[in-house]
């Protein structure tokens, strides 16, 4: 596969390969994709009260542009707001890494994996509110 | 002494040629480079004698009479003008075929395109191992089967199938029996009279020869075996295979078959399959979650098809570089699908997602395999702290238990 220079230094140096605590209230994990189909992204995001992206973790099982997408968009969300993560869209991605045509859909599984990602944190916000502590 | 990069473990996919070949090839592209059907001056004598010495050698490779060698273009037209060559001038007893689901493309589509003449295809499953039994074979004969086709390698998980049992019952039933041996010669003995092999196909550069020569052993005796031709013009190779001869090829093919049969006996397979099982010996010494894919009992010796679980094929490819080699998941194939020959033997997607296959060779070394043990290692873990399955599996979740968000 030819893949341009940006998508090869992705997957050589990952940014922000590694996990989160899931269970800490500030974290959102997106878990999508399948094992069936070659391609599964878990994106962690830490976010503060502010609705700031503070840190971005991501880890993927799939080809060389899947783990490229995937990091790329934890180096593009973090510092942002959630606004602006919701907003980023896969073509954005594809065109970064000038992904071929055949490897669009992982760029599309890694707009998934923050959408994910957000409605998680987004749950455990509501339930949060819903349960308040002492 | 420093390993040479990248190193060439894809053996099944082509071989370099053998020094020897080229040398003996190239005499006949500007010195004796005269066209075998010239049977009037020297240039055509001795373009002749090379060929029919060729045609020796490669009978001698499979335990045929030289006159059932037909050359072709490779084992794609072997396969081509064996089984539609054979439905074709058979079809009068009947239009049934028999195939397995794990046979190469050129078995596969060849069938396909006698669909369209009314021909109909049984393609039989393996079993999990990857092999086709004789019974199966038996309990798929009709009265209007006219052809069975199985091949005697598999290219892609390297399961050697029962031929001459299958050969047998085909006899009993008279169903002309065709066999793709590309995968297997100069690795397998092959006695096409003992395994009741009617029809075979053969390529040279899966044996150190050129691309673009192979053969079809189509037998004389016992029965004689007719054919239609697939393509016409002056009657070349009896007929059934017209075109002025190719004698560099031809001598390569010879000649490539003249080394693929001393292989047999002179330890080289012995040597290639130590290679391959210290590569497997070491590769599940270091990591686990590894599955063979296939029957490691019935396998070529130099084949070495696996599962690197929760590790994605292509990714695998990409980190491992200096080292040729291939797998069976959809991100490699150009139809974004995993392997057929994996899905066929039951082998689980996520599986064949992750598989990999390195076919070792003539050329290849213990410093390269050593090599090459460190490096997948090295990729294959670090890919797994990258990947959320293996994680998962770390902390104890059963993946098959989780409902994935699939496109």
């Amino acid at each position: 596969m030819a893949y341009s220079d940006k998508l090869i230094e992705h997957y050589e140096n990952p940014r922000n390969m590694g996990s989160l605590d899931k269970n800490a209230e500030d974290v959102g994990t997106g878990l999508v994709g399948a094992p069936a189909c070659g391609d599964v992204m878990k994106l962690q995001l830490k976010i503060n009260d502010d609705g700031i992206i503070e840190d971005a973790k991501f880890k993927t099982f799939g080809c060389g542009s899947a783990i490229a997408s995937s990091s790329l968009v934890t180096e593009m969300v973090k510092g942002k707001s959630i606004d602006f993560a919701e907003g980023i869209k896969n073509t954005m991605i594809a065109e970064e890494l000038a992904l071929p045509p055949v490897k669009i859909h992982c760029s599309v599984l890694a707009e998934d994996a923050i959408k994910a990602a957000i409605a998680d944190y987004r749950k455990k916000q509501a339930e949060r509110a819903a349960t308040p502590s002492e | 002494m420093a390993v040479k990069l990248p190193i060439y473990l894809d053996n099944h996919a082509t071989t370099p040629l053998d020094p020897r070949v080229l040398d003996e090839m190239l005499p006949y592209l500007t010195q004796h480079f005269g066209n075998a059907a010239s049977r009037n001056h020297s240039f055509g004598w001795t373009a002749n004698e090379a060929v029919e010495r060729a045609r020796e050698q490669v009978a001698a490779l499979i335990g045929a009479d030289p006159k059932e060698i037909i050359f072709t273009s490779g084992a794609t037209e072997s396969d081509n003008l064996g089984i539609i060559g054979a439905a074709r001038f058979n079809k009068k007893k009947g239009k049934h075929i028999i195939t397995s689901k794990l046979e190469h493309k050129a078995v596969l589509d060849s069938c396909h395109a006698l669909e369209s003449e009314g021909f109909e295809i049984t393609f039989l499953d393996s079993d999990p191992d990857g092999l086709v039994k004789p019974e199966q074979v038996e309990a798929a004969i009709r009265p209007d089967t006219v052809l069975c086709a199985i091949m005697m390698a598999n290219n892609e998980i390297g399961t050697i199938n029962p031929i001459a049992e299958i050969g047998a019952v085909c006899r009993r039933h008279n169903v002309i029996f065709h066999v793709d041996a590309v995968q297997a010669l100069g690795r397998v003995a092959i006695d096409v009279a003992a395994m009741n092999v009617d029809l075979m196909a053969i390529s040279a550069h899966k044996m150190y020869g050129p691309k673009g020569i192979g053969a079809l052993y189509v037998r004389r005796g016992r029965p004689r075996i007719r054919i239609e031709p697939l393509i016409h013009g002056g009657g070349h190779e009896r007929g059934l295979r017209s075109g002025t001869l190719p004698v560099h090829q031809i001598v390569g093919l010879g000649s490539a078959a003249k080394y693929a049969l001393e292989a047999l006996t002179n330890g080289e397979n012995d040597r290639i399959k130590a290679l391959r099982d210290r590569l497997w010996e070491g590769l599940s010494k270091n990591l686990d979650h590894l599955f063979i894919n296939g029957s490691w009992e019935h396998r070529l010796p130099n084949n070495l098809n696996c599962s690197f679980a929760y590790v994605e094929g292509e990714a695998l490819m990409m980190g491992i570089k200096a080292i040729a080699c291939s797998s069976g998941s959809a991100c490699t194939s150009a139809s974004l699908e995993p392997s057929y020959v994996l899905r066929a033997l039951g082998v689980d997607v996520e599986l064949a997602h992750t598989s990999m296959r390195f076919g070792v060779g003539r050329f290849n070394t213990e410093e390269e395999i050593d090599f090459a043990i460190e490096l997948i290692t090295e990729k294959v873990r670090w890919l797994r702290q990258m990947s959320p399955l293996y994680e998962l599996v770390q902390e104890g979740v059963d993946l098959k238990s989780i409902q994935w968000a699939a496109h």
